[in-house]
């Protein structure tokens, strides 16, 4: 068995659960500027509060699992994002505590869901400012990282972190109108037109800046006969894009569903960008895996568990099913 | 001062101290809960649901601040220590995954339903609940324990190309040192939690002896005092007998001793200088030392002498941080002997200086579980993988001004947040627990749905 090539993909496929799980609690506290009502707040936050917690999980899967399956790109990747990484997880101190804080608080609640709502934010735009970085290239020599503090910042950085930032808002909006009822809904459709808009704009550029970047990078996509099977893939992405305009007008749960539906054909387009590498522009997967001792004993606990994980995370869901009304859980 | 690898080292530190507060209490109080809500279920007394209450609401805040700081520890190996987790990434990585796979998700996945869930699936899969996220604690317990266990008495592995490579998984997760270690901190976790649980009953008894919660939770926590405290030291001891065995010189720097001697002495009391490689003003027994750690009178005690300079702890911390937690742990089983003296003599319930005692030994098993572990990890330098790899060679290539910076922000982000924590949970504690849980309402918490008030249209229908 290709064990590499597997853990790889299971990578992948952690890391695209933990952003679109966690991306619309996130996308919740990202749209906290936008409803001033603490009432309202407390629902939003009341959605998700059974869940986060599962949700997040899947980012120290990501971070575990690259640790124990690609031990020399968990160390660089970390090295060359020491500032974005630590931000993003004190950030999410922040956003998790609030959780819990908000609804023992007697005077701070406002605290709190500021504490929540910029957590929030900065947490995503720190995950989009490494997702461009990453696409930008690590500078390493040696196999050791040879930048600098701040080499993840750059022009293109702050257009992905734009770019996560309000596609998490979507992916919160998306879940809330699911959930949420009457005026309130009504509030968050508003919401969600101008964002499907940016999420457009922003998408567009990022996809154009990015075939400038390495021409490796506009080869994968414009060499032929690679143009024309992977055309559909910014195709089907415009037309969910306009499907989503329409969506957010008059549909109940299509939104969420669409906009995971954008979020997956991004994920797969950049994952189709960098193949094989991971960390760019150098070093593939092959190169950065573990033994293959250490990726099989993982596999066989990875394929018994995670169908369990899967089965129980759903009967959660389940749990908490349908519409979220004033009195929460709290 | 801005020595990176200083920096990095206070960071883990600082980040792992706050850290293993929060599970070390969590472990102890998710299997409390688990008791509490199986009396509940087989006698129906709501005294004990109305406990369940008062501790889930607790138990939700600690263990959220146990997430949140996790998280941080997960990442840094990668960000602070790059070449320890290449190196060390095919051994310990798997680990860890394990950790994630079989504890992590386990404990998140029913935390919802624990936490909010009573009034939507019912007791008997509530209890499930209570159940997993209990086991969830003790597997994340064990996967954890072994890999540090691993980093000090590594087995089952060759070196292939600057890397640890296994051969036998078998012998990696079960490590010399493992089985005493996990033994050692699920005790103390327990124990730990039994302190608190015992101190805030005596708080509650001290305002109202008749408060029948409180008495429950305080008669529960002193039997668990009364017979884990003596187990503990039994333990504690075979841990550090399996310590001398494969780490002497850690035992030595806890000991104070620098010369290799027959019929060592006990050093009570001193203060080991390094540089004068001797331990000064020194109150000892003589010949006891060689009693305890070889059980022969004149057994022989190998001195930090024995070791290179560049190769030995500093014992002038851990011969401190070890009496503290071993003080600590005296009178931890002073308080469960006393307790059992108190309700030979009927006076549990009444025994004023005895709910002093136990409301002062609160915290206690915080202080020392973080004093062992201090002990453990400060004696095994200066190695990070012991006899492997150096903790010198184990740093990430970070600027000391960013290392700087993020320690100053972890000190600050951690200061208020689980400041705040912390006074919730007190401010919890100090709560009524008679009150925890009204028959009436039938809510989890406070604001929740009644699920019998068929005038709310219910979620999902």
């Amino acid at each position: 068995m290709d064990y590499q090539l597997i853990w790889a993909l299971l990578i992948a496929v952690a890391v695209f659960a933990y952003v679109t799980l966690d991306g619309f609690d996130l996308g919740i506290g990202i749209l906290f500027p936008f409803i001033k009502d603490p009432a309202k707040r407390g629902r939003m936050m009341n959605t998700v509060a059974p869940v986060w917690d599962g949700n997040e999980t899947w980012l120290v899967l990501g971070g575990g699992g690259l640790y124990a399956a690609f031990p020399l790109a968990y160390s660089l990747l970390m090295t060359a994002f020491y500032i974005p990484v630590l931000t993003m997880l004190l950030a999410l101190v922040f956003r998790g505590v609030a959780f819990e804080f908000r609804f023992k608080s007697r005077d701070h609640q406002k605290h709190w869901d500021f504490a929540f709502s910029a957590g929030s934010i900065i947490a995503a735009a720190m995950q989009g400012a490494m997702l461009g970085a990453f696409i930008e290239g690590i500078a390493v020599e040696n196999a050791k990282f040879v930048g600098g503090p701040f080499d993840w910042l750059s022009p293109f950085s702050v257009f992905c972190a734009s770019a996560v930032v309000v596609g998490y808002a979507l992916l919160g909006t998306g879940w809330l109108i699911m959930k949420m009822e009457g005026n309130f809904q009504g509030r968050l459709r508003g919401l969600a037109k101008p964002a499907v808009i940016w999420m457009a704009a922003n998408l567009g550029v990022v996809s154009l800046m990015t075939s400038y970047i390495h021409p490796a990078y506009a080869a994968r996509w414009f060499d032929m006969p690679n143009l024309f099977f992977l055309a559909p893939i910014p195709i089907v992405t415009a037309g969910l894009l306009f499907w989503l305009w329409h969506a957010v007008k008059h549909r109940e749960k299509t939104v969420f569903g669409i906009t995971l539906g954008i979020f997956f054909l991004c994920y797969a387009g950049f994952g189709i960008t960098l193949y094989p590498n991971i960390v760019p522009p150098m070093i593939d997967f092959r190169t950065a895996a573990a033994p293959d001792n250490s990726l099989s004993f993982m596999l066989v606990g990875a394929a018994i568990l995670i169908p369990i994980i899967l089965a129980y995370t759903a009967y959660a869901y389940w749990v908490f099913r349908g519409k979220v009304g004033d009195e929460g859980y709290h | 001062m801005f020595d990176p690898d200083i920096l990095a080292r206070i960071q883990f530190a600082f980040t792992i101290s706050f850290h293993i507060i929060f599970p070390s209490f969590t472990i102890g109080l998710a299997s409390f809960l688990f008791v509490l809500e199986a009396l509940w279920l087989r006698t129906r007394d709501d005294a004990y649901l109305a406990l369940y209450k008062f501790w889930l609401k607790i138990f939700a805040l600690a263990f959220g601040m146990g997430v949140v700081s996790g998280i941080v520890m997960s990442y840094q190996f990668g960000t602070n220590w790059g070449p320890f987790s290449e190196f060390t990434g095919g051994v310990l990585g798997p680990l860890m995954a394990y950790e994630v796979l079989s504890a992590f998700f386990l404990e998140a996945g029913f935390l919802g339903i624990m936490l909010f869930g009573l009034n939507r699936v019912g007791p008997k899969l509530h209890f499930t609940a209570t159940t997993m996220v209990a086991i969830g604690t003790l597997f994340s317990a064990f996967w954890i324990l072994s890999a540090n266990s691993w980093m000090q008495t590594p087995t089952g592995h060759i070196i292939e190309n600057g890397r640890a490579v296994v051969q036998s998984w078998w012998d990696v997760v079960f490590n010399p040192s493992f089985p005493y270690r996990l033994v050692h901190m699920v005790l103390a976790a327990f124990l730990t939690t039994a302190l608190v649980v015992g101190a805030v009953g005596a708080w509650h008894l001290l305002r109202d002896r008749e408060n029948r919660a409180a008495r429950i939770m305080f008669s529960m926590a002193m039997w668990m005092a009364a017979i884990v405290a003596p187990v503990q030291i039994v333990a504690g001891d075979m841990h550090g007998l399996n310590t001398l065995e494969y780490q002497p010189a850690k035992v030595a720097a806890m000991e104070g001793h620098f010369e290799t001697q027959n019929g060592a002495p006990l050093i009570l009391f001193g203060w080991p200088d390094m540089a004068a490689e001797e331990t000064k003003y020194a109150v000892e027994i003589p010949k006891l030392g060689s009693m305890i750690l070889t059980h022969d009178w004149d057994g022989r005690i190998t001195g930090l002498k024995d070791f290179a300079p560049e190769d030995r702890p500093n014992a002038t911390i851990v011969f401190w941080t070890f009496r503290i937690m071993v003080g600590l742990g005296l009178l931890m089983a002073l308080l469960g002997i006393a307790s059992l003296f108190a309700r030979w003599r009927k006076s549990l319930y009444s025994c004023r200086w005895l709910h002093r005692f136990a409301l002062i030994m609160g915290p206690s098993g915080f202080i020392a579980i973080l004093a062992g572990w201090f002990t453990t990890e400060i004696g095994r330098q200066p190695w990070v993988v012991y006899g492997l790899m150096r903790t010198s060679e184990a740093g990430s290539p970070v600027a000391p001004a960013a290392i700087a910076g993020s320690l100053a922000a972890f000190v600050i982000v951690y200061t208020i947040v689980f400041g705040v924590g912390t006074a919730y949970i007190i401010r919890a504690m100090n709560r009524d627990p008679r009150f925890a849980h009204s028959p009436k309402g039938e809510v989890l918490r406070a604001g929740s749905r009644p699920v019998s008030d068929p005038t709310i249209p219910q979620a999902g229908e």
